[in-house]
């Protein structure tokens, strides 16, 4: 190759270098600006317009469409949705928060077997999982059989189409986003600063309540956001186990979208959900800067 | 000693919660994989052995066109994610440059935000620019949402990432771009993969982008089981789903014997 | 004072103090590997003690045991009469300044060094004057507000240290304290450590792996080596007189010539030196070991580098014949190796005087190497 004979001067150095970093740096802003910032701008200008039956979007600028969400019906969704949401996540952390603790306390090759064997049922498509769920949850299905077998119960089991159901299809798919975070935080949390607080006189509790859960918090929030809003979005689970009885915030911004599309009012919808992390994703900010993280620009 | 029973009672506590834990997470796999030899035509009891719902299958080419293109499309989407990620990683770790902390908070963002949200904002994006929806937007979309997942995870290598390492190759005489071609690329290759991985699981997992961003020309599988099982439910999706678990995990085996044999 | 007169009287105060920490039969096994056999030990109250050995000999695992993070296998401990032996850690009076300092990254300097007394209920006024008084104790009162994250090493080191002592626990534990430190940082926090046990009276147990540090710092060392104690001396003792081979050699250079014994009286015996074939032989009377001699029998005299003679040709002085191998100028003396004609080579160490200002040696050149008679320490042939 030429470059190998060129002089190592340190210009020669700086120009191979820099060449490659504007490449990289070309292609990472182009995309996060082409595909991230651009169509969230357009959602926001789209939730402001008015819907028109050909091209979907047209003037007048308008916040109808905001006020729309006043409809005590809409409002009803909206925390409906949020409550199936929250005790998702909730059932998530309370689940998760062990698990991750325990896996992380194992030997190296455990952990990455462990992590793995996470991820594994996501190799089939989650909409295939939700029909094994589906079978195993239904009032003649496999659960219901199994416990009236055992004798535990007399009737067959009415999970399916309930809130229930839809709750514990989204624990099902949501659980390893909760694990994730929660498990990289673990694994960051120093042996001999558990210790420390043991030597200064804290039994168990007191040590989880004053460093352990403190030190975690940061990944708890991540955890938290990565369940709590896919949740509010995920309309097929409501579609395939909730019936429909049991809608989410995705439900309607999908059936506006693709259905009557009315893409304003379904904007809106993704406006408010957006607001929603935003508040959640500044509570992350300042819980990881009260742990002295001071690099929060650090991805996560 | 009482501290040593009290140890090995946790110990055999947290082994049941983890083996709890990963079978209720696998059940509903084992469900799919068992029915769908199942011979039954309802599909509620189990019937006997059969391989009819695999012919049921084989026969009805639009799932099988429409499993093929998802793992096509989540082994395209998690090849390039897995470049460009990496490359971002990389920037961020090694370079300062104006605007670092904007771009990595828009990673944070795009990371956190909801997929329904990212779908139709994209949605948008596409119907503006006016391109035809089908293989090319749904990649674009699925590389975007895959996107952070792979800058964090190996972010978080290079982050404990010997520095000195980098330097004797440099003062050596290896350019920046030879210097990360031969020695750090392969030293952070395990979380590279680990990245691949990550993204080509949820791109095959994904619904909700696929549902938004893709048009006739390319149909994904979710959409082509959403449009036959509105109703009832089709066995044959057992089988569709056995297969790409059956795929996936072959090529994990690929992949680990070509690790050891490297050894 | 001389030598003698000051050593006997550091066992005499060792002897009238009382025993903080008895320790018996302690045993510890960790996969199948027994890293402590039943070991016993006093800890004096007041001391300085410091646990030294090599990687792997134990010193760390005792620590740990003392401080309750590990539960012995078998054996007891006693603290000032209170069996500690299964305490967990929290109960016990005693605290741990760590190797990386663990100082909570999440709480201000204050809120560490107050952690121990909240949990205690101390009321909030006590707590903030006794903070204070540990962080003057330490010469850090500026930092009571900053993060520790913020602060050098050396200063992490001091508020660890000021965490530990605010609690006034009976004993403080220091896990290689000073190893992250840099050398001057190190010799630095030594005598700061030092001065700090002096003022307030607690019994510091000291873990390393770095005789010099033991050495200047300790009133007592315990050597080890694979869980067993070697020797439990203060520093002079252990420096002077070791017991055996092993702490000879890993304390201080060592230079050993062999002797053969000729007579042995009740308090004393007389010994040939048969370094070297023939020629210089001398006979030495020394005073009788602790191990049992015989006549006839094969022993090693142990001399330090500073109380080896060496003597240029011209001088005329008889000794074992040898040439210099290497010679470097420290400053105040002159350090040499020399290769003796066996081939086994001498550490040396002397001094500069006025009578010789141009003392030096050639590489090569030949020298006789002798020693004051008497300054001899016997050791077995092992």
């Amino acid at each position: 190759m030429n470059k190998s004979i060129l002089p190592n001067t340190a210009a020669n150095l700086r120009n191979n270098g820099r060449l490659f970093q504007r490449v990289t740096l070309f292609v990472i802003w182009a995309w996060l600006i082409i595909f991230a910032l651009i169509p969230n701008i357009l959602v926001v200008l789209a939730s402001f317009l008015t819907r028109d039956e050909d091209k979907f979007l047209a003037l007048p600028v308008t916040i109808d469409n905001y006020l729309r969400f006043v409809d005590p019906l809409y409002v009803k969704v909206f925390l409906h949705s949020l409550s199936m949401a929250s005790v998702t996540t909730i059932i998530c952390l309370l689940l998760g928060y062990p698990f991750a603790w325990l896996v992380s306390r194992t030997s190296k090759r455990w952990q990455s077997f462990l992590m793995l064997l996470l991820i594994i049922p996501f190799w089939t498509n989650s909409l295939v999982r939700l029909y094994a769920v589906k079978l195993i949850m239904a009032a003649n299905g496999l659960l219901s059989s199994a416990l009236i077998g055992m004798g535990l119960i007399n009737e067959p089991l009415q999970i399916l189409y309930t809130e229930k159901a839809v709750i514990g299809g989204l624990v099902y798919l949501l659980f390893p986003f909760m694990v994730l975070p929660l498990y990289a935080v673990f694994t960051d949390l120093r042996q001999d600063i558990v210790l420390a607080s043991k030597d200064l006189g804290a039994n168990k509790f007191q040590t989880f309540w004053h460093v352990i859960l403190p030190l975690t918090t940061p990944g708890i929030i991540s955890g938290v956001l990565l369940v709590l809003l896919p949740a509010m979005g995920m309309f097929y689970v409501a579609d395939i186990l909730g019936g429909s009885r049991n809608l989410l915030v995705g439900n309607i911004i999908k059936s506006q979208f693709l259905d009557a599309r009315d893409w304003p009012f379904g904007a809106a919808a993704s406006v408010l959900l957006t607001l929603t992390m935003a508040i959640l994703i500044a509570a992350y900010y300042a819980s990881s800067k009260r742990i002295g993280k001071t690099d929060h620009n650090e991805v996560a | 000693m009482t501290s040593t029973t009290i140890s090995n009672a946790m110990k055999w506590f947290s082994r049941l919660y983890l083996t709890l834990i990963y079978l209720v997470l696998f059940a509903p796999i084992l469900v799919m994989v068992v029915f769908s030899f199942n011979a039954s035509k309802v599909g509620y009891t189990w019937a006997g052995f059969s391989l009819h719902w695999y012919y049921e299958l084989f026969s009805n080419e639009a799932m099988i066109q429409a499993a093929i293109n998802s793992v096509l499309l989540a082994v395209v989407a998690a090849t390039v994610t897995t470049v460009i990620g990496s490359l971002t990683a990389l920037s961020f770790q090694r370079y300062d440059f104006k605007g670092k902390s904007v771009l990595q908070s828009l990673l944070f963002v795009l990371m956190m935000s909801p997929e329904i949200v990212l779908a139709i904002s994209l949605l948008a994006l596409f119907l503006m620019i006016g391109i035809e929806l089908g293989f090319v937007t749904l990649l674009l979309a699925h590389i975007t949402f895959c996107l952070p997942f792979v800058v964090i995870t190996v972010s978080a290598r290079l982050a404990s990432l010997d520095n000195s390492l980098l330097e004797a190759a440099r003062d050596l005489g290896a350019s920046e771009f030879t210097m990360i071609r031969t020695v750090l690329l392969p030293i952070i290759l395990p979380a590279v993969l680990a990245g691949w991985v990550l993204a080509f699981t949820l791109s095959l997992d994904d619904v909700v982008v696929s549902t938004f961003n893709t048009g006739a020309s390319f149909e994904i599988l979710p959409l082509q089981i959403y449009s036959m099982v509105r109703v009832g439910v089709k066995p044959e999706v057992n089988a569709v789903g056995t297969i790409l678990l059956g795929i996936s995990l072959v090529g994990l085996l690929i992949s680990q014997l070509l690790l050891l044999k490297k050894r | 004072m001389s030598l003698n007169e000051s050593s006997s009287m550091a066992s005499a105060q060792l002897s009238e103090k009382k025993s903080l920490l008895r320790i018996r039969g302690l045993s510890k096994a960790y996969d199948n590997t027994q890293i402590l056999n039943g070991i016993d030990l006093d800890i004096y109250d007041g001391e300085f003690l410091t646990l030294l050995g090599p990687s792997g000999c134990g010193k760390t695992t005792l620590l740990r045991l003392i401080g309750g993070f590990e539960m012995p296998d078998a054996g007891t401990m006693q603290l000032d009469g209170v069996d500690i032996s299964t305490m967990p850690a929290e109960k016990r009076p005693i605290n741990t300044v760590f190797q990386q300092y663990a100082l909570f990254p999440h709480m201000s300097v204050f809120d560490n060094i107050a952690y121990g007394l909240k949990l205690k209920k101390v009321p909030k006024d006590e707590i903030q004057a006794r903070v204070k008084e540990a962080l003057e104790m330490v010469q850090l009162e500026h930092t009571i507000n900053r993060r520790p994250q913020d602060l050098s090493g050396g200063q992490q080191q001091r508020i660890a240290i000021a965490r530990a002592v605010v609690n006034r626990p009976k004993m403080l534990l220091l896990d290689e304290p000073l190893s992250a430190l840099d050398a001057k940082m190190r010799v630095q926090m030594q005598s700061e450590l030092k001065r700090l046990q002096r003022e307030l009276g607690i019994t510091f147990v000291f873990v390393t792996h770095d005789q010099e540090e033991a050495l200047s710092m300790s009133d007592r060392i315990a050597v080890m080596k694979a869980g067993v104690f070697q020797q439990i001396d203060s520093p002079i003792r252990i420096y002077e007189s070791p017991a055996n081979l092993f702490t000879a050699n890993f304390i201080g250079e060592t230079n050993l010539f062999k002797a053969r014994v000729l007579e042995v009286g009740e308090q004393r015996i007389k010994v040939e030196v048969t370094e070297q074939k023939e020629g210089y032989h001398p006979i030495r009377d020394l005073p009788k070991p602790k191990f049992d001699v015989q006549v006839g029998q094969s022993i090693n005299l142990l001399l330090r580098p500073e109380d080896i003679r060496v003597y240029y040709l011209s001088e005329g002085h008889e000794g074992l014949v040898g040439h210099v191998v290497d010679s470097a100028y420290k400053g105040s003396t002159l350090d040499s190796v020399i290769r003796l004609q066996n081939g086994n080579t001498i550490k040396t160490s002397e001094y500069f005087n006025e009578d010789d200002p141009n003392f030096n040696y050639k590489l090569g050149q030949e020298v006789r190497v002798d020693w004051v008679d008497g300054w001899e320490w016997v050791l077995p042939d092992e």
